[in-house]
């Protein structure tokens, strides 16, 4: 089962649910939680494992072989993405705007631009327990997270049986890295904030899953705080409310230096419990 | 007219909140750029009046025509993105897995795909309550956030700033380091970073000014919730230090921004406290070291 944590405000709790709920479900069994937040990955600054594998992650660009290039300007014709062009008597290549759709190695008449790996983050797979946790961390100055996504999705599928529990920790918003990361998922909890802000971003990603036809819950974080809307969004459109973590600054404390918040406060352990339950349902339910 | 940008890496930070506060305290010197487009809130707080909007493209989309489709399969074997979709021998474009690279409509034998421009979202310009003006957007949902539509915001807020002589135009960046956030960088005076002494706003911190200063452009910094986490604060501190960033100012943890945006409120109209006072004060400190 792949349950898929998002929102569409950053800063909700995302990291903090996802962190906790695969530390609390690993006291049961098997986890596998994965950081898809490539651009600032968190979850292992509360997730410390020993270091099962790691390896640097690539995408594929075209690299320009002068030797048989006849300058037809081909390649530069083909590519959407401004990627590459010619100059003068010189084909240049930039990597950051290429989206490795091949057109300009594929269509080329004389084979000069061959497709060739360049670095673009890396991967790193830890254990801990009976957590198998794997980050994904983009390189400074690569502009395009969906790569790195697809690829640390696909790591995680070869890697691991199906019936084991997959947590992925996605990015913020509503675009296309949260659509990599949401993609393949059964059900996606939503974690939000109960203020206007929350509200506002929460309604942006509720329309975004059920654009995907995705099963969400809603999982509301420092509750308490700000008012009710959020609670009566839910009601409102038939979103179960999985859980209420209470707003505090005891617990904001607790966050700040890296350490899982559960283990230290009952109620949010009661929370994750419910959190727990909700999933054995769906499982037992062959929703999944 | 001189740019600044607020950025924190991480969401949550309180990067909007003080962004409308100094759009509040600014004025009407000030035009406003919301620049997260992909989960903007801005209008939240400084009631834009949607005055004009316009659709946005960028990049297209693959079409197929099922009267010229001959089923050849071509584009299903070139698509790098899981883009075409075969159904009972008819084929389709995957709407969401198609990358808009073309590269189908170029090797189909009857031309039968053609490159639809594709609608990523629709852009506003509006008056606020400051007296000033707010360029703002929506992105759609799904949508490639590639930056250009946070690249056409930011320079709609220039050429008004320009046209009406305004002295400033602050732009409420986007999160993490891909795209949106460089296209929020480009061309700014000044930056300025809004984080928390937590080990993951501190982390995301280090990794956006590693992006920050590739830009070379004069930083300063506010750590927000500075007493939540004391020892934390100090590291950060010291990493501003060496990096040679303006430490502007450090705010405490206070639940009266969450109650001022509650009720629509920028906490500069919201209550008169000391923070009150450090959010001027942060304000005037900017004004004062900007370039």
């Amino acid at each position: 089962m792949k349950i898929a944590i998002a929102s569409g405000k950053g800063g909700t709790g995302k990291t903090t649910l996802s962190t906790n709920l695969a530390a609390y479900l690993s006291e049961h069994g098997d986890v596998v939680l994965c950081d898809l937040d490539v651009e600032e990955p968190n979850s292992g600054l509360f997730i410390k494992g020993d270091i099962v594998h790691k390896q640097n992650m690539y995408k594929m660009i075209p690299e320009w072989k002068e030797d048989d290039c006849t300058l037809c300007g081909n390649c530069q014709k083909v590519c959407n993405f401004h990627a590459i062009i010619q100059l003068g008597p010189t084909i240049m290549v930039f990597p950051e705007l290429c989206h490795s759709c091949y057109a300009c190695s594929e269509l080329c008449p004389t084979s000069s631009l061959p497709m060739v790996r360049k670095k673009m983050g890396e991967l790193v797979h830890y254990k801990k327990g009976n957590i198998n946790f794997i980050e994904s961390r983009l390189d400074i100055g690569e502009e395009q997270a969906v790569p790195l996504i697809a690829q640390t999705h696909k790591f995680v599928d070869d890697s691991f049986p199906d019936n084991v529990i997959r947590i992925f920790d996605s990015p913020p918003g509503t675009s296309c890295p949260v659509i990599e990361a949401t993609k393949d998922a059964n059900f996606i909890i939503l974690v939000t904030e109960p203020t206007p802000f929350g509200l506002h971003d929460l309604k942006l990603a509720v329309e975004t899953m059920r654009e995907l036809n995705k099963k969400v819950g809603v999982v509301v974080n420092r509750y308490g705080i700000g008012n009710d809307d959020v609670l009566d969004y839910c009601e409102a459109e038939g979103i179960p409310l999985l859980a209420k973590i209470p707003n505090s600054r005891r617990i904001a404390e607790i966050y700040s230096s890296g350490n899982l918040i559960y283990k230290e406060f009952p109620e949010v352990k009661q929370q994750l419990e419910k959190i727990r339950f909700f999933i054995i349902n769906e499982l037992k339910e062959g929703a999944v | 007219m001189k740019e600044i940008v607020v950025i924190s890496g991480k969401g949550g930070t309180g990067k909007t909140s003080l962004t409308a506060s100094f759009a509040v305290l600014g004025g009407e010197d000030v035009i406003v750029a919301d620049c997260d487009v992909d989960a903007a809130d801005m209008h939240l707080l400084l009631e834009p009046d949607f005055e004009e909007s316009e659709d946005f493209y960028s990049g297209e989309l693959a079409y197929i025509s099922q009267n010229e489709c001959i089923a050849c399969g071509k584009c299903f074997d070139v698509c790098r993105f899981d883009g075409i979709d075969v159904v009972n021998g008819s084929y389709t474009v995957n709407e969401l897995n198609c990358e808009g690279c073309g590269f189908c409509a170029r090797v189909c034998p009857t031309e039968a795909i053609t490159n639809k421009p594709l609608k990523v979202g629709k852009w506003h310009n509006s008056n606020i309550k400051t007296g000033s003006i707010m360029v703002h957007a929506r992105l759609g949902i799904g949508a490639d956030n590639s930056g250009k539509l946070v690249a056409k915001v930011k320079n709609e807020a220039k050429e008004i700033a320009e046209d009406e002589f305004k002295d400033y135009v602050i732009v409420d960046g986007s999160p993490g380091v891909g795209c949106p956030v460089v296209s929020s960088l480009s061309g700014a005076k000044f930056v300025v970073l809004v984080t928390e002494p937590s080990v993951s706003g501190f982390h995301d911190l280090k990794r956006v000014y590693e992006l920050v200063k590739k830009f070379n452009i004069k930083t300063g910094c506010i750590i927000n919730k500075f007493d939540i986490n004391k020892s934390i604060t100090s590291e950060i501190q010291k990493f501003l230090t060496e990096e040679n960033i303006v430490h502007i100012s450090s705010l405490p943890y206070d639940e009266d921004f969450t109650k001022a945006m509650t009720e629509g409120l920028t906490i500069v109209e919201y209550t008169n406290t000391n923070l009150k006072k450090l959010v001027i004060d942060s304000w005037n400190t900017i004004l004062k070291i900007i370039p």
